[in-house]
């Protein structure tokens, strides 16, 4: 995203509020082209910014964007002075969007460079928690964690002794160790942190409490309670048996901890009378996991929401369709950790309840009660 | 030759150019600094504070102050006020001004002064809070200041015209030698040109001895005309011309030249000089190659033919082309914005005659420049001035 100007398209960086071509206030920020050519590069060795002298040598360089505008970015280590670059903005340890050039075709293992593994949070090397192994979501979850070179997965399955569908994907196999978690137990929950806590570098919480109705229909509170229980309370109890070793370790080397994961329904945003205690479940999540983005900010750790639909799932059964396959949801956890994303949005409901939110978001209530 | 058309600085002339000796770190604040240059400039001309009527500051680190508070902090009562932020073209901007205040009677007499105070902090903080360009799209980068920022100027500089390290390095050599001269100046070991190859990369083609020092100092001198100058039998350095860029070849995709390259026709016109008749000059060495560009835009040699020109020259003291006599930012000490003023308070005392052992025989015609405020990718500000002395 880039400020092009509403007035004569010129392109503008860094953002400013005047064109500097005409003068216009109309400066709108775009998806502009991302082609660049790197002009010039220097590594910096004894920067006076404590995080970047803890890691230097750190390479940066001016890149000429084919849209006109000179960056400073960050570099890929097989980018060379005078060749094309590929242009991304980046949230950095600190949260900020900085730019980052990557060579423009593929080069070997390209993802496992050191200045891009400091912007992003890839599974790759990583040990990860997925705290929820029964559902199908957490199933997926793990498979597509080691398929993306997670070095282990553990994956967290309350009263173990119970069997389950899908289990046999989860035991006996190669860097994944079954845990015992009940995320919505304090106890269970202190009990595994106590165990692994430090050796977890993304929590991916699967917790999954889906239960239709909303207000009238319901009597009582026991399961609005049981909502609460399982996600809101088993968010709490998880971020604070995990959180405050993970923000600790932050920066422990190359294979850091780098992210937790929310998987939130899309109906956090907007409720949705249907199942509308539990969107209000989920929007309580939401607002918490906000406050836990901002506390794990100081150790560099991310926090990313994925935002989904209706999934696939049983408690869904009689939602028509467009669903979203359990696999489309764990795909996009790999790749929103790989891009070092702080935001996804899954499926064809979640975008459209995105794009309508921005829109019209009085239109879009009235229209969810349907 | 470019013809002017601007009004001539007839009869403005500068005087009592006074330096405060640095100090690599100080406990004081800024607001010392200027209090002690322009204590220092009104005891060397021998007039009263009061007498000042206009004042134009400065400073990075005098916090929430500008001008106006210091007129109440000195006890100073003018009718002439300026705060001038331009980093390293300050003083020539300082100048510009205060000729045209004094030519025009707004003022009599005008101090123009910088300093900067550097506590063990100062210039990380100075570098945190730079600009807003600077903060949203540099800072985040690790560049740590100018270093990287100039490092990718250079490196594009020397490979476009196939500059080598020990061509600039001439630059930084001959500036320790005239800085060895210098007893206020901070360095104080001779440089070799092995030394300063060996040492250590900072931003890489940036090594330590093309980085400045940051320090503690102030720099001042006096604006007037010459028959304020003559009753109070001050001697004084005639202006002849100055120029002043900003954000000039703002399409050029990196810096390769500064803005002087826009104007130095005019500069050369207005003073009715050529470089060649010039006896000192004084440029803006935040990092030498910074130097090595004023060469070439500054009119001394052709554009790409800097690195030649260093090597057919002495730039030393008692060279063919005597150069930042004082040592120069790089070794005399960078004290903030009074950096800016560093090349033309010592100019002016080449000129006066006055430089004492860092003097150049015969020095008469002096030229000083500045350059400044690296905001994103670049230098912004450029400027010179070209000024006489009594014995021209």
């Amino acid at each position: 995203m880039l400020q092009r100007c509403e007035a004569c398209g010129a392109f503008a960086y860094p953002a400013r509020e005047a064109c500097p071509a005409c003068l216009s206030a109309g400066l709108a920020f775009v998806d502009a082209p991302r082609r660049g050519a790197l002009l010039a590069e220097t590594t910096a060795r004894v920067p006076s910014d404590v995080y970047f002298r803890e890691r230097a040598p750190w390479r940066i360089g001016l890149v000429k964007m084919d849209c006109g505008p000179t960056m400073v970015a960050h570099l890929h280590a097989d980018c060379v002075e005078g060749a094309p670059v590929v242009m991304s903005f980046q949230l950095d340890k600190s949260g900020q969007a900085v730019a980052f050039a990557r060579p423009e075709g593929e080069t070997p293992n390209m993802a496992d460079d050191r200045q891009w593994r400091e912007m992003t949070a890839d599974p790759k090397f990583r040990r990860v928690l997925v705290t929820n192994g029964r559902s199908v979501i957490g199933q997926e979850a793990v498979a597509a964690l080691k398929a993306a070179g997670a070095k282990t997965v553990f994956v967290g399955v309350a009263e173990p002794w119970r069997p389950f569908a899908g289990e046999q994907l989860l035991r006996g196999q190669q860097g994944i160790e079954v845990v015992t978690l009940d995320a919505s137990d304090e106890k269970s929950t202190a009990d595994l942190a106590a165990d692994i806590g430090g050796k977890v570098d993304i929590l991916v919480n699967t917790t999954e409490y889906v239960r239709p109705g909303g207000l009238l229909d319901r009597r009582g509170t026991s399961i609005a309670r049981d909502e609460i229980d399982q996600a809101y309370l088993g968010f709490i109890n998880l971020a604070q048996a995990f959180g405050p070793a993970m923000r600790m370790r932050g920066a422990d080397g190359v294979s850091s901890s780098a992210a937790w994961v929310n998987i939130l329904s899309v109906h956090a945003l907007a409720n949705w009378p249907a199942f509308g205690a539990y969107s209000a479940s989920q929007a309580a999540c939401l607002s918490l996991s906000h406050c836990l983005r901002a506390e794990l900010r100081p150790g560099g750790v991310k926090l990313l929401n994925l935002f989904t639909g209706p999934v696939d799932t049983e408690w869904f059964q009689t939602v028509p369709p467009p669903k979203v396959a359990p696999r489309a949801v764990a795909q996009a956890i790999v790749s929103g950790l790989k891009g070092g994303l702080e935001e996804m949005y899954v499926g064809d409901v979640a975008e459209e309840i995105r794009q309508r939110l921005a829109v019209n978001p009085k239109a879009l209530e009235r229209e969810l009660d349907r | 030759m470019t013809n002017s058309l601007r009004t001539p600085y007839d009869g403005i002339v500068m005087a009592a150019p006074v330096t405060i000796p640095y100090a690599r770190y100080s406990i004081e604040s800024a607001q010392w600094w200027i209090g002690r240059a322009l204590s220092a400039v009104v005891a060397k001309a021998g007039i009263k504070a009061s007498d000042i009527d206009g004042l134009c500051v400065s400073s990075f680190t005098m916090g929430n102050d500008s001008g106006i508070g210091l007129t109440q902090h000195f006890g100073l009562c003018v009718r002439w006020l300026d705060t001038i932020p331009l980093g390293g073209a300050s003083a020539i901007a300082a100048l510009r001004k205060a000729a045209r205040a004094v030519q025009a009677h707004d003022a009599d007499i005008v101090a123009c002064v910088a300093g900067d105070t550097n506590h063990v902090d100062s210039f990380r903080l100075t570098l945190e809070n730079f600009s807003r360009f600077n903060q949203d799209a540099v800072y985040p980068y690790g560049a740590g200041g100018a270093n990287a920022s100039f490092a990718l100027i250079a490196r594009n500089y020397m490979r476009t015209f196939g500059v080598t390290r020990e061509d600039v390095g001439r630059i930084a050599v001959a500036q320790r030698a005239n800085a060895l001269r210098n007893p206020h100046a901070l360095m104080k070991t001779p440089l070799t040109i092995e030394q300063y190859l060996a040492a250590r990369p900072i931003s890489d083609p940036i090594h330590l001895f093309d980085c400045v020092m940051p320090c503690a100092g102030a720099e001042a001198f006096l604006v007037m005309r010459d028959e304020t100058a003559t009753s109070l039998g001050l001697p004084a350095a005639r202006l002849l011309s100055t120029i002043e860029r900003h954000n000039a070849f703002a399409d050029d995709s990196m810096q390769l030249r500064g803005g002087w390259a826009m104007d130095i026709g005019e500069l050369y016109a207005m003073a009715g000089v050529k470089p060649d008749d010039l006896d000192i000059v004084q440029t803006y060495d935040d990092y030498p190659v910074i130097t090595m560009m004023q060469f070439e835009d500054l009119g001394f040699c052709a554009k790409g033919e800097g690195a030649a020109f260093v090597r057919q020259h002495d730039l030393t003291i008692e060279g063919d082309f005597p150069h930042n006599t004082s040592g120069g930012q790089l070794s005399a000490g960078q004290a903030g914005a009074a950096g800016a003023y560093l090349g033309l308070v010592e100019g002016l005392r080449q000129v006066l005659g006055e430089a004492g052992p860092t003097q150049v025989k015969n020095a008469k015609l002096g030229l000083a420049a500045g350059f400044g405020m690296i905001n994103y990718d670049r230098g912004l500000a450029s400027g010179a001035a070209i000024f006489a002395g009594p014995a021209r």
